[in-house]
């Protein structure tokens, strides 16, 4: 009887202290409700701004800075497209690295968004004989050329369909975005994703405090976790407000083009009639919306 | 209540064993913890404590994954020979055949939890509470079958033997649509596991309609090996019998499904080489390295050369019906089948990337220590299940002989 009444308060106060430091430690709770957030896409305006509020001090506390967080939804009427010039392109990777820095990429492990690859002239496009290692003195080398890959941004795009969570999809202006608290990190969109656009937080990602881009959007560039899935959003934060992309402005040579698809009059539309344009790995009926092109 | 004290009567007989018993126990709880700690670096660090990157996105947990489907799958359809051969003790093979499905269906959803990044978030997964992607997407069939495999074997296997251990006749009712239904459920969950892979048309290695009965196949070589062997021990250790004649005609099944395996292999590969596009990189680099990297041209080769042994043993009548080199051909294609599935079936699909570029992997210490730590526990899980259902079906342990040793006392 003794031995029984012993396990009972045993018990009732283990129950009591679990429940206790879960209610007090304000840590706990956060945790507990971030296991608990639903999956973006099906949440209302109400309950987004909430989660939005929380994230801006979560973010406060853990890197000291104030970030401006955005879920600004697509505007109607734009379906956005990129085209890229092969002709023009020197392999100078300053794309991939002002990429990184605009959508806060983790820097150790490293993960690059933008990768270019370094072809022969003589064989065309042959993702089997390029390299994405090469560290000469001076770019363009010659007899080569080359050609950065990063998100194609698919019209039919094979990691949304394959998702078994409905973490990742695609936004009405043509943007496959992923939410980075529904992401189970399963790792079936790297495998789907014929263009290795997808890469995965293998670790917890770091990035420098002073380094950290504060203007960030909630589908897009906002500080990532370990485990998770992230990818090219063409810059969400920054095109539906109007601007390029970072990779777009620091192009030292105009071969990146950026622009409306519905827009008649847009950039993107003229060099899809008066340039023949070419997809990658068109044979996988993905239609990608990133384009590319011999402009001279 | 009843249920309860069948429960509790199950779980008094997994404490009573021998000292080899104990000693087996023994071992496998040091294997569970050696490869605990180094799944717990793997779960405070991340999977970069595994030798995965970007460019090889899965690897060998997956790879046990589908292996461990094989035997999920075969050990079921086993019953259907028994069936119809009429092997005596149908009911002993059905709820052994289940057991080893059963544990090995839990194996096959650990590795999914090892290998996933937010093990936390498994619940996205399911439907109502979460946003479960179904039809559309492969994962989430493959997660839908495999559960109901699960729940079926279990239903049957525990219902067969609590029927034994209150010494009732079983409800043919109940039992024979659900054994009938996971016959192709058995199927189903392979042929699914292979559509994931299949359904990827970016990683041409396995956009071949091939995959699947090449999947099926392997797997009718590698599950009854497990059963072969089983069955033996159970013989000479316990009152099961099974005539030598079906345990040589499981072989000889064996050898069918190892000849139709082989014959699609030869195909598969007919066809790449002989069409010789850049496809074949992936080929080659399985089979023969693609310029200085050869890291995994041995395990292929050792699948490949065990798998031919195994082959050569089973079809001589000789060889198969001498139980030392039937035993040794048996563990030959177990290792073949799982070297293959492990290591040769996913690897060289990643392998060069997408973007043609080479990442060598070979798993790393904590992913092999994170394999050991589940195959133990399945190993473990499936010593109990044994122990229990040996002690019911064969050793006279039921309820009323428990009334009459506590009445004893």
């Amino acid at each position: 009887m003794k031995n029984e009444n012993s396990r009972r308060s045993f018990i009732k106060n283990i129950s009591l202290a679990t429940f206790s430091a879960l209610a007090l430690s304000g840590c706990n709770t956060k945790a507990f409700d971030d296991f608990l957030q639903q999956n973006f896409k099906t949440l209302s305006k109400k309950e987004k701004d909430i989660i939005i509020k929380n994230l801006g001090i979560k973010y406060k506390e853990k890197y000291g800075k104030e970030f401006h967080i955005s879920d600004k939804p697509a505007i109607d009427g734009t379906l956005f497209g990129y085209a890229l010039d092969l002709s023009r392109c020197v392999g100078c990777r300053r794309c991939v690295y002002a990429c990184v820095k605009e959508n806060n990429q983790s820097r150790e492990p490293q993960i690059h968004w933008i990768e270019v690859l370094q072809m022969e002239k003589e064989r065309g496009i042959d993702f089997a004989h390029s390299t994405a290692q090469y560290n000469p003195e001076k770019v363009p080398e010659k007899g080569y050329f080359y050609v950065p890959v990063q998100c194609q941004q698919c019209k039919n795009p094979p990691c949304v369909k394959v998702c078994p969570v409905k973490a990742t999809w695609q936004e009405p202006d043509g943007i496959t975005v992923i939410d980075y608290n529904w992401c189970i990190g399963c790792r079936y969109c790297m495998a789907a994703c014929p263009y290795g656009a997808r890469h995965f937080n293998w670790g917890e990602p770091s990035v420098p405090v002073e380094e950290l881009n504060t203007e960030v959007h909630y589908l897009g560039n906002r500080p990532r976790m370990k485990g998770v899935v992230e990818k090219c959003t063409f810059c969400i934060q920054r095109t539906r407000e109007g601007k390029y992309p970072a990779c777009v402005e620091i192009c030292p040579v105009g071969a990146r083009k950026f622009g409306n698809l519905l827009d008649p009059d847009s950039e993107i539309r003229y060099i899809l009639e008066n340039k023949r344009v070419l997809i990658l790995k068109q044979e996988l009926n993905t239609q990608p919306k990133f384009y590319y092109f011999f402009g001279i | 209540m009843n249920f309860i004290r069948f429960i509790t009567g199950s779980i008094k007989i997994i404490f009573h064993g021998s000292k080899t018993y104990y000693a087996w126990l023994i071992l496998l709880s040091l294997l569970i913890i050696w490869g605990g700690i180094g799944y717990s670096g793997q779960l405070g660090h991340g999977l970069i404590k595994t030798h995965m990157r970007d460019s090889v996105s899965w690897a060998f947990y997956i790879g046990n994954f589908t292996f461990l489907v094989g035997v999920a799958a075969a050990a079921v359809m086993l019953v259907i020979p028994a069936y119809i051969y009429d092997w005596k003790p149908i009911k002993e093979i059905v709820i052994f055949g289940e057991l080893l499905a059963v544990c090995a269906v839990i194996m096959c959803i650990s590795f999914i939890v090892v290998d996933i990044g937010n093990p936390l978030r498994f619940w996205h997964m399911l439907p109502l509470i979460g946003t479960m992607n179904f039809p559309s997407s492969m994962l989430s069939w493959d997660f839908f079958v495999l559960n109901i495999y699960l729940l079926i074997n279990l239903f049957v296997v525990t219902y067969l033997l609590y029927c034994v251990f209150y010494k009732k006749e079983y409800n043919k009712s109940i039992v024979l649509p659900l054994v009938l239904i996971s016959i192709p459920m058995a199927v189903a969950i392979h042929t699914t596991t292979a559509f994931l892979y299949n359904a990827i048309p970016g990683r041409v290695f396995w956009n071949s309609a091939l995959l699947a009965p090449r999947f099926l196949a392997s797997a009718f070589c590698s599950g009854p090996a497990i059963l072969l062997i089983m069955f033996q021990i159970l013989r000479k250790t316990t009152k099961f019998e099974i005539k030598d004649e079906a345990i040589w005609k499981i072989a000889e099944l064996m050898v069918y499904a190892m000849f139709i395996y082989l014959f699609f292999t030869i195909a598969e590969l007919f066809k790449e080489f002989y069409s010789d596009t850049e496809n074949i990189l992936y080929w080659k680099y399985l089979l023969f390295g693609i310029g200085k990297h050869k890291e995994i041209v041995p395990y292929s080769w050792l699948s490949i050369i065990m798998g031919c042994i195994a082959f050569i043993l089973f079809l001589i009548p000789k060889t198969r019906r001498n139980f030392t080199t039937l035993n040794i051909g048996a563990v030959l294609i177990y290792a073949s089948v799982y070297v293959e599935k492990g290591i040769a079936l996913i690897i060289p699909a990643f392998t060069p990337d997408v973007l043609g570029q080479i990442y060598v992997y070979t798993p790393s210490i904590t992913e092999i220590r994170t394999a050991v730590m589940i195959f133990s526990i399945g190993f473990l899980l499936f010593t109990f299940l044994s122990k229990i259902a040996i002690a019911i079906v064969f050793e006279n342990y039921n309820i009323s002989s428990i009334s009459r040793r506590i009445k004893s006392l």
